[in-house]
């Protein structure tokens, strides 16, 4: 089981109140699918994906990703626990979505870089750090239960 | 993995903002892989890797020379990164797993830096383009 210390926990938590779920989620979600195109697989039900326009302006992807950013912040109350918080997503992944979980690392990473983009020199190194490496355990544990 | 006309506009707009801070972002893209990606230090053990280093400051500003050439040679990467092949392969033999990790902290400084300009399609050219680069560093390994 991963392991937090207090700083890494501080350092995620300090940035975690100033991110809007919604637009921060959006934009994540949306860059995936433009930056890595084969993701949009799994989003053939989801409308207009046909440009980076369109993507980034497509309000069921927007939806989305602030679905996936909400789950993100069960993570972050929950650093201590995020095997049994994440087992029945990583079961509805597995079975129902059929999701492989290398799309969870290309996640993570590219929520990152939005954090990064959105929050300039508060995305210090430290909190890079702590925030790379809950997205890792967040990936991790979302992987868990695959067979 | 091709380079469109847009990713090459893209890149070589992206080096035009980046301009003089070419150095400085190498050695802040340096820092966040060395303490995010603790592994990667074991390529640099006669280093100081601690904030602020001046070998870290330089080995950033080599980086930095060394994708601003890439940047403006498109056409011809293998071709233009041919003796930092070599170097890479023969050499300093870096497991290749680390150029993403540089790369995605190359991407994080620049979006750090200049958010309005670090649009979803620059972005994707970018990640192409340090893709294209690990590719040539990697291609004489074996």
């Amino acid at each position: 089981m991963v392991h937090f210390t207090a700083d890494e926990k501080a350092a995620i938590t300090s940035i975690w109140d100033k991110v809007d779920l919604e637009k921060v989620g959006g934009e994540t979600l949306g860059r995936l699918l433009i930056v890595y195109p084969w993701t949009q697989r799994f989003f053939d039900k989801f409308g207009n994906l046909s440009s980076a326009t369109a993507i980034m302006g497509n309000p069921r992807i927007r939806a989305h990703g602030k679905k996936v950013l909400t789950s993100l912040g069960l993570a972050v109350q929950n650093m201590d626990n995020l095997k049994e918080t994440f087992a029945h997503l990583s079961e509805l992944h597995c079975d129902k979505l059929h999701v492989d979980p290398e799309n969870f690392k290309l996640l993570g990473n590219m929520l990152v870089i939005v954090l990064s983009s959105h929050l300039g020199k508060e995305f210090t190194v430290e909190v890079q750090a702590a925030w790379q490496k809950l997205v890792a355990a967040v990936a991790n544990a979302l992987s868990l239960k695959y067979h | 993995m091709v380079l469109s006309a847009d990713d090459k506009n893209n890149i070589k707009g992206a080096w035009g903002k980046i301009g003089g801070h070419g150095a400085e972002y190498g050695a802040e893209a340096l820092e966040r892989m060395f303490v995010t990606y603790p592994t990667t230090k074991t390529y640099f053990p006669h280093f100081d890797v601690s904030h602020g280093s001046a070998q870290v400051k330089a080995h950033g500003a080599k980086v930095a020379d060394a994708l601003a050439k890439a940047a403006s040679h498109l056409d011809d990467l293998p071709g233009t990164l041919s003796s930092l092949s070599d170097l890479h392969a023969h050499e300093l033999r870096v497991d290749p797993v680390n150029f993403k990790l540089l790369s995605h902290c190359l991407l994080v400084t620049l979006a750090n830096h200049h958010p309005a300009d670090f649009t979803p399609a620059m972005h994707a050219s970018l990640d192409k383009f340090l893709g294209l680069v690990t590719s040539a560093l990697a291609s004489k390994y074996r």
